[in-house]
Formats: C-alpha cells, structure tokens, sequence
C-alpha cells in the first residue's frame, strides 16, 4: 500500500490516470470511519487531496454571477462570511454539519463524493442546481449536480476523474437550509431541506435530504410557488402554504430505518419546507 | 511516495514512524507507534472528540485522519500544551473547576477549549456548547466544563486579576 500526497490537481489526476482503483481520501470524516470500522479496505494506492492546492480556494465572478468552490474547502471555510454572503444557505448547511473538528476537516468535495441521501451540502447543491467540474488526466466535463448524484453512495464519477470544483450561481433572493436531528448538535439529518427564490426568474427551488435515495426536487411545489407568489409585495396565501407543505411531502419517498421511520420523514419535510417558506415569504392572512 | 516508512512531526519533534499499516489512523500512530498516549481513542468516527489533536493548528479528529497523510505538517497533542508540572491556564482550570472527573474525555475537551479560546477571547454560555459540541463527556454533565472555559476567558482578559 501506498498513500500519496499530491500538491496539484493535475498530479492527483495523473495519478488517478495511472491507477483507477485508488482510494481517494479528501477530508476523511466519511472515508476513515468505515477503514476504522474494517467495513472499507483501503486500495493499494491512496491519493490524499487535502494538500491539493488547486482545490483548497474559492472565487467569486461578479459578472457571471456565479461562485466557483474548490473541492477541498472544508465547512469551516464556507462557514467564512465572504462565503456566507454570497450564498447563505450552503454556510447554514455547513453550520449543521458535525463538530468544529469534523467541520475542519470535511470538504464539500467529499460531500459530493460519498454522496449520502443525508449530506448536508447537497440539498443546497441542489436546490440552487449548481455545476460539477470533474477532471481526469486526459480531460474535464462539467456536469449538473442533478446528474452527478446518480442514487445512495452512487455518483457518475467515470473510471480516472476526480471532483474538481463546484459552481453555484448567485441568486437574488432569500435562501437557507433546516433539518431535523435527534439533537442540535453533532447530528446526520433525519430530513433537511433547502429552499432558495430566485427573484430575478420568480421561480423558488425546493431540495429535500434523507428522504429517497439521492436528492429530492420537489418540482410541483416550486411550480406551485413560482404561480402562487405576489412577487411585487414577496408574499403568498395561508392556502398557498399549506399546498406547498403537503405538496414538499409528497414529493418526498422515505424508508424507515435505525434513525427514523418513513411517515416521520416525510412529514417532517413538508414541516421543514413550509418554515422556509415563511421565512423566505409574508404569509398574508396568515394567523399562526 | 512509497511510504512503508515516514516521518511525522509530533510537538516540534520527529518521530520516524516503522512497520505501521499505511491506512493506520494518526491516532493509532501516535499511541501505538510514538507512544504518547494523551490522545484517547474512543468511538474511532469522529462522534466523542477525545482524539482531538491540531493538524497544521486546526482542531481535528486524529481518529479521522489517516496518519501517513500528515507528513510534513505539524502536529500538537495534549502532550504538547504544557510540559508535565506546568499545566496549561486551561488544564489548572479543568482542575479548579472540578471538570475532570474519570478523566477519558479531558485531553480532547483541554484540546479543544485552547483551540475555542484562540479564536473567541469571550464565548458566550451558548457558544462555549456549541463549539463543544464534538467533545463528549459522560461524567460531568458539562457544568463545570463550561465553568472551566469562563474562568480562563476572565483570567485571560483581565491578568492581572488572576488567581494567585
């Protein structure tokens, strides 16, 4: 076994070329449990991409209107508020994720890469429909986050490529990200959600975590918003708000398991959603 | 790099790191092959944080961090923060304060609130438990952690009024 330690982003990706098979270990708060556990044997080749420099930075392009993620940054970094201005749900997302020790060393890289339902970077992912960069010694392609996550773990990560950067659009409008846990802290979502209005497009997005097997958009409930909202006074109906919130649980395809049942799940989104939705929103006639 | 052998830098010092298994966690190769064993291991998946050890002077989990990756970065654990005799403001306070009781959990908690107290002079009640939040203590019950955090956050700012 070998671990290496490449300082660039074509050298890993040569590297990767040469052996498919390797390990890839950007944060390691995912990868090192199940080695820990002996669930997962390391390959004989591990690429370690912490000290990868191309990865480790962000940029802001004003015109495009866009912010372009290295792989690497870790949640602390997006919890930065240079970062959290520019798109405040991903740095509440990030907030959520386990400790100040796993926030510094777990990358929003490495959420795309495990690709669990419960990540909590990829419902905002999702929601603002933000573009993979994937990179391999012979090439690059960019591809949307709705194609990347492909089911539970599972990824369309090709033979030799490696998770370049993640670009996400800047949004006029509010946006943030809840979820539910058995405590505040410390804690993989039971449910999440991440909702985020446009107002140049008046369109809103709704993207939902651990309930189906990937990502969940809930493209009814946005059609719904995009027609139901008074987008002059950014408000909408008490009847409007209940549809979105029935509409979000629907939208939904739950399993039960050790951490929660399927009916807790899909409820609980419909919760998580219509809670965004006030906040994001004045609920006229509203009177809870 | 064919690493059957490396060289980690552990509290300014080297220590050539033989015959260990490459995906070995670093907490396994501090304990295990350098033999200090401050660090405790636990829960071995980032959930108990008394593994916590400063990776180039980030707070990590060193069960998290697989230890022939941390070549060429430096390394403090608990046995780097004060020499034996001369605890830390921080550990005297853990003392004062009666926040050790078994003691598992303490190196990763001293960890941890040196690293809170660098980057908040002041934390709030809410924010001492928030950062705390990846140390786990089965004992205490938290108060006179916390208790320990506030009692170095005053000595800190006022010195001179410190306890003798």
């Amino acid at each position: 076994m070998t671990v290496a330690i490449p300082t660039s982003l074509a050298e890993a990706a040569r590297l990767l070329g040469e052996e498919p098979d390797a390990m890839l270990l950007a944060g390691g708060t995912d990868a090192m449990v199940e080695v820990n556990d002996g669930h997962r044997r390391p390959a004989d080749l591990v690429i370690a991409l912490n000290r990868v420099t191309d990865l480790r930075s962000w940029r802001h392009d004003p015109e495009a209107r866009t912010v372009t993620i290295g792989a690497g940054v870790t949640y602390t970094e997006l919890m930065d508020p240079a970062i959290a201005d520019l798109v405040p749900a991903l740095a509440e997302a990030s907030r959520t994720v386990g400790s100040p020790q796993i926030r510094n060393a777990g990358t929003l890289g490495g959420n795309l890469g495990t690709c669990s339902p419960a990540g909590d970077g990829l419902p905002v992912l999702a929601a603002l429909d933000s573009r993979i960069r994937l990179v391999s010694a012979t090439g690059e392609r960019t591809i949307p986050v709705r194609e990347f996550m492909v089911g539970v773990k599972r990824t369309a990560l090709e033979p030799g490529e490696l998770i370049a950067e993640i670009e996400l659009p800047l949004l006029d409008g509010w946006q943030g990200y809840a979820k539910v846990g058995v405590r505040n802290a410390m804690v993989i979502a039971v449910a999440s959600t991440c909702l985020a209005v446009d107002r140049l497009r008046e369109t809103v997005s709704i993207a939902l975590g651990s309930v189906g097997p990937t990502i969940v958009r809930c493209d009814t409930a946005e059609q719904l918003l995009a027609s139901a909202v008074d987008w002059q006074n950014m408000s909408l109906t008490a009847d409007t708000l209940n549809d979105v919130r029935v509409l979000v649980s629907a939208a939904s395809t739950p399993i039960t398991d050790h951490r929660s049942t399927a009916e807790y799940r899909g409820h609980a989104v419909g919760v998580l959603a219509g809670r965004l939705t006030r906040r994001a929103f004045t609920i006229d006639g509203a009177t809870e | 790099m064919t690493n059957q052998f490396f060289t980690l830098t552990v509290n300014g010092t080297d220590h050539e790191v033989a015959d260990s298994w490459l995906g070995e966690s670093l907490l396994d190769v501090l304990r295990d092959r350098i033999g200090l064993m401050g660090s405790k291991g636990a829960c071995t998946q980032g959930e108990c944080g008394s593994c916590s050890v400063l990776v180039d002077g980030r707070l990590v989990c060193s069960c998290l961090v697989m230890g022939a990756t941390a070549v060429g970065q430096e390394i403090t654990t608990i046995e780097g923060v004060a020499p034996v005799g001369a605890p830390s403001d921080v550990q005297q306070a853990f003392v004062d304060a009666g926040a050790v009781q078994c003691g598992f959990c303490t190196p990763g908690l001293v960890m941890a609130v040196h690293d809170l107290l660098e980057r908040s002079g002041s934390p709030t009640d809410t924010e001492i438990r928030e950062e705390l939040a990846g140390n786990v203590c089965r004992c205490t019950g938290y108060g006179r952690i916390i208790d320990a955090v506030r009692q170095v956050s005053v000595n800190r700012s006022s010195p001179d009024e410190g306890t003798s």
